[in-house]
């Protein structure tokens, strides 16, 4: 392909058409055909389509852990064949969690989904107030920002690390990895809870540098919007799946 | 993660890298998965060409290859299989075409996120580079079949390529389970957001209608996959026992693995593995739908139940799997139950041959190239879904479950009707993509050595199936009853050899017509849907800077009493289109 | 252009029909009960969809044919559908396949949602890289235990299946390569997998089930004339799937005694 000349193959152009005058418009979605002709980006509109895309971005998560949760319960209840004796048995061995342990996690990951819901209304304020300031003479004070994102990443690296304390307090106590079905399930769901929300913690490590960087506003409100509510999804995960291991042994 | 809402930045991107490396344009990213998907299948043929030759002559050398040894014949399938059904089946239609053209049907300037579906691609590249390189590692690719059951997918020890070759082609599978959410992802919000005024649900071309559906079920499908592969690597390489039950013994030695379930593997599997092959095919049925209109020059017969169908096709595949593993050791119970679902499944496709057959019907008929492939579409269709009843039934799944029966029936849906869905698909939009028009002539001879090769090829394994041949034997020379068949095999290979053979003259006819074709006027097929409305190639932004508005549904043909004898979907509003 | 997909789609049905109708390759005879039943559903499948393969294949070559483009002289009918005639049409075919499923469904629930009947020939199927092994409780009716630590291929016999001669049980075992059976009685099979998952395809029997490592499945069928019978592995199994492959014999009850008699002879 790096042989083509674009005169030679007629590829997409890749280059602006037509030039001066207003640019390129994107009219509004939904088949409403909202959107006026400004030349600022409509917001309000890429914030829905953030979110939308957000639900749909969580589905396939459920999928995954409706899979692992579908295999849990299966193994649970499935005899399995003792081959000397060609009889079947039931083996499953309940794990015996550090449960306070868990416990002080999830007190950990619901306060920083407080502090994430904090640090959400905080930028959607300023949003909110962002054109009003842009009016010439208008002045409304210095509003005071609490760093309520920092917060939430130091949360989330105490969770993480307060996770890893689990699973060394398992291994204590004879359950590893491979020990027994039950276990490896136990592994299974809180380290792959655990990936998602270390991706949840690289989302919010960007929305922290985005507002170092002189993004706009609006632009920052809506990054850390969708970061909230993923956080929200994985701190419901997580009880879920406490609730499963602990409960449905 | 992609910027939100933001579509493009006003000025377009310079350079080699940003225009065609890296590109956020929906319309190079097509391209760019088209030609992953034609590497893909030139491939995968390759690899089909060696497997029918070896069936027929086991003791044959190949020149530069040598012998094909037993384990080796499995891993040619193996990789034939896993490359045909992700790698160009999931990517081509989809992706490829879904990509180029579903923001143009519906209006838009871009796919909801550009970034997001530059790495789509890039992570479906990565995957592709993965299941290569299974062949070139220690013991070569794994010998499972693309469905990999295990415990022969699970223990190292079952075969040669079961070592590092299967944790490449899990690890490859995972990958693309990833870009597949994500290209998912974006043409969901984009189908749902990015409309433009005047284009309703309901006014959507058939083809967006199947990127849509299509794009639902990859999105609930892809992450069972996903659990089902790591699920597969933990038991591999981390001493789980998902899938490995106790007391195994493998060519002497212990397994030390105990409490799995084999079966487990198998539902996860193909509680993917069915939607995955609705996936494969909707987008051929979508494209079909819109060359039968555009060439008979008369609406789609019934568009309404053709979206329930396709709907109705979407959901019922979620309930089907189990007709996968009738001869499993299922329960029997569940078997029935599948069983009924599956025959209910029948209906929705048999709605939309029959629509397809009302929109010829009374029409005015144009024998150009797309329309000779979507008319080849339906014949194969047909044939290769009615010997799906057949399978439905458990009972007479007995004698034919892994036997060459089943073989012809998904090779005729999925390895002849997809894939004349997207020669289709390429001699249509081929003129809007580069401008020039491809060879007639050249379409024509392609066409119809295709089609006869491709019956002539899988036709006869539906009377091998009924006969007994089984499948994913690398050789036909043990058992006598099957040595009497090979006669059959042996017309099998020298159809395959013609009809592998003339795929050159479609490969001919893309790239030669890329530079010398005859140029394309903006809409030379006088077909109606918005990709028709914008220059030929559609610039930067789709429309030039203004956004069409849409007055009429999508295949308004010989309107009576209009002008033309089509309606494009932008004209303007009148008492008799609709 | 249009006469040319007529006459090519039509060749195409032709032939294609014409191996079918003729049986040109078919089902193998059958040997067992099961058999006239399934080949009477497999028949009655085979006719409709044919008659629905015909009918459909020749509509769409008739259709590009008949309504070609002839210039201006073609008429085409603006049309969007006809309601009434999808609801028909839609009903029709819902109530063939379903009632065709259901038609065949006492024959899948007599195979298999009932066990085998009591008196039934014990008969346990192992299935190995790359290799069937069966095996006869004997006269005390139990199968002896086995262990996988005992197991030892290459020495066939007993030690393929890992039996642990020092059970009781397992004394009067017998272990064979190739199946015995006496006719016109039912045979209650267990099926076995040592290391991955076979499939046991009997094709005159009409019988296949996939054996799984981990679990024992119990099928039964009757076979019903004697002879010999091919078996051939369903299920892809590693480099050996191709050739493992096994023998039914099927005899007179006295035959079957005999060979059961002598072989509890040798083993004594």
């Amino acid at each position: 392909m790096a042989t083509l000349s674009p005169t030679a193959v007629k590829f997409p152009q890749t280059h602006h058409g037509g030039g001066e005058g207003a640019p390129p418009f994107y009219g509004g979605g939904g088949g409403d055909g909202r959107g006026g002709g400004s030349n600022s980006p409509d917001y309000g509109q890429r914030l829905r389509r953030a979110r939308l895309g957000l639900v749909v971005g969580i589905t396939p998560i459920v999928m995954l852990f409706v899979s692992f949760t579908s295999a849990y319960i299966v193994r649970q209840g499935l005899p399995t064949l003792d081959v000397r004796t060609s009889t079947y048995v039931h083996d499953w061995l309940p794990v015996h969690l550090p449960w306070v342990l868990l416990l002080v996690n999830t007190v950990i990951l619901l306060v920083s989904s407080g502090t994430m819901e904090m640090a959400r209304r905080q930028i959607t304020r300023q949003a909110a107030l962002a054109p009003v300031r842009s009016i010439p003479g208008v002045s409304l004070g210095e509003e005071k920002i609490f760093p309520w994102l920092p917060f939430t990443v130091v949360l989330g690296v105490a969770f993480l690390i307060g996770q890893w304390e689990a699973w060394q307090e398992l291994a204590a106590r004879g359950f590893y990895l491979a020990t027994s079905a039950s276990s490896s399930f136990v592994y299974l769901l809180t380290g792959m809870h655990a990936i998602h929300l270390l991706g949840g913690m690289l989302a919010l490590l960007y929305a922290a540098i985005t507002s170092l960087l002189n993004r706009p506003v609006e632009a920052r409100r809506i990054v850390v919007d969708i970061t909230a509510w993923y956080w929200h999804f994985m701190a419901l995960l997580w009880i879920y799946i406490f609730a499963l291991i602990e409960i449905a042994r | 993660m992609a910027t939100p809402g933001v579509v493009h930045a006003h000025a377009a991107p310079q350079g080699f890298i940003r225009k065609y490396i890296f590109s956020l344009d929906h319309k190079v990213i097509g391209i760019q998965y088209y030609f992953l998907a034609l590497a893909a299948v030139l491939v995968g043929m390759f690899l089909s060409l060696l497997m029918r030759i070896h069936l027929v002559w086991p003791t044959a050398s190949i020149p530069l290859f040598g012998e094909i040894k037993p384990e080796t014949y499995l891993t040619l399938l193996t990789m034939h299989g896993t490359i045909m059904v992700f790698f160009v089946l999931t990517t081509a239609p989809q992706s490829g075409f879904g990509n180029y053209f579903l923001p143009i049907q519906i209006g838009a300037p871009d796919m909801a996120f550009p970034t997001l579906n530059m790495l789509s691609f890039w992570t479906t590249f990565v995957a592709f580079v993965v299941m290569i390189a299974a062949f070139f590692v220690e013991g070569g690719a794994p010998l499972h079949g693309w469905t990999g059951y295990a415990p022969l997918s699970a223990l190292p020890g079952a075969g040669p390529g079961e070592g590092l070759g299967a944790d490449l082609w899990i690890t490859s599978i995972a990958i693309f389970c990833a870009a597949s959410l994500m290209g998912a992802l974006n043409f969901i919000t984009t189908v749902l957001d990015l409309r433009a005024k005047g284009m309703t649900m309901m006014r959507m071309p058939l083809t967006c209608w199947a990127w849509f559906i299509t794009a639902i079920l990859g999105l609930l499908a892809f992450g069972v996959l996903l659990a089902a592969g790591i699920l597969l690597l933990m038991d591999r390489n981390l001493g789980t026992s998902f899938f490995v039950p106790g007391g195994l013994s493998v060519s002497g030695n212990l397994v030390k693995h105990s409490g799995g379930s084999p079966l487990l593997w198998q539902h996860l599997f193909w509680f993917f593995g069915h939607p995955e092959v609705y996936i494969a095919i909707l987008p051929g049925m979508g494209v079909a739908s819109q060359m039968l209109s555009t060439f008979s020059r008369k609406p789609i017969f019934g568009y309404k139940a053709m979206v329930y169908a396709m709907l109705s096709i979407g959901l019922l595949g979620f309930v089907v799997w189990g007709h996968h593993m009738f001869m499993s050791g299922m329960s029997p119970y569940s078997a029935f139950a599948f069983s009924i679902m599956t025959m209910a499944i029948g209906v929705p496709s048999a709605i939309k041959t029959f629509n397809w057959l009302g929109t010829i019907y009374k029409g005015r008929v144009r024998f150009d190239t797309p329309m000779l492939y979507a008319i080849g579409f339906v014949s194969l269709f047909v044939s290769g879904g009615l010997s799906g009843p057949f399978l439905a039934q458990p009972v007479l799944d007995i004698p034919l479950h892994d036997t060459y029966f089943v073989v012809g029936h998904f090779h005729l849906i999925m390895g002849v009707a997809a894939i004349f869905g997207m020669f289709a698909g390429t001699a249509y939009w081929f003129p809007k993509m580069f401008g020039r028009m491809m060879s007639e002539s050249l379409g024509r001879i392609h066409f119809f050595i295709t089609l006869a090769g491709t019956y002539a090829i899988f036709m006869p394994m539906h009377y091998l199936g009924l006969a007994g041949q089984t499948r994913r034997y690398s050789q036909f020379t043990e058992v006598h009853y099957m040595t009497q068949l090979i006669p059959v095999q042996r017309f099998m290979t020298y159809a395959a050899v013609i009809t592998i053979g003339a795929q050159l003259i479609f490969v001919v006819n893309l790239f030669w017509s890329m530079f010398k074709g005859p140029k394309a006027s903006d809409n030379p097929w006088e077909a109606t849907t918005l990709e028709w409305t914008t220059a030929t190639p559609p610039p930067h932004d789709n429309f030039g800077g203004h956004t069409p508005v849409v007055n009429h549904g999508p295949y308004e043909y010989s309107v009576p009493g209009a002008a033309r004898d089509y309606t494009m979907q932008t004209d303007p509003a009148t008492s008799t289109a609709h | 252009m249009g006469l040319a997909l007529l006459v090519l789609i039509w060749l195409i049905t032709f032939f294609s029909t014409y191996f079918f109708v003729a049986k040109t390759w078919w089902l193998p005879a059958g040997a067992s009960t099961a058999a006239p039943w399934i080949d009477h559903q497999f028949t009655l499948t085979f006719i409709i969809m044919g008659i629905v393969f015909v009918a459909a294949q020749v509509s769409l070559g008739w259709f590009v044919w008949k309504y070609r483009d002839r210039g201006p002289a073609s008429k085409v009918d603006y049309s969007h559908g006809n309601t009434k005639m999808e609801v028909l049409w839609t009903a029709l075919t819902a109530v063939l396949f379903v009632g065709l499923n259901l038609m065949g469904s006492h024959v899948w629930a007599s195979e298999r949602f009932e066990p085998a009947k009591a008196g039934a020939v014990q008969v346990e199927a192992t299935g190995l890289q790359f290799a069937w092994y069966f095996r006869y409780p004997g006269p005390d009716g139990k199968y002896g235990h086995t262990k996988p630590e005992l197991i030892d291929a290459s020495a066939g016999g007993d030690a393929a299946v890992g039996l642990d001669t020092s059970d009781g049980s397992a004394k009067d075992d017998i272990v064979s390569g190739t199946m015995y059976l006496p006719v016109n009685r039912e045979v209650d099979l267990s099926l076995r997998a040592q290391d991955v998952i076979h499939s046991l395809f009997i094709p005159n029997m009409r019988f296949k089930q996939d054996a799984v490592p981990g679990l024992i499945i119990h099928m039964h069928f009757t076979p019903t004339q004697t002879g010999d019978y091919e078996i051939a592995c369903a299920e892809l199994c590693g480099l050996g799937h191709y050739k493992m492959h096994g023998m039914l014999k099927v005899l007179s009850q006295e035959d079957f005694d005999k060979w059961i008699a002598s072989k509890e002879a040798e083993k004594q």
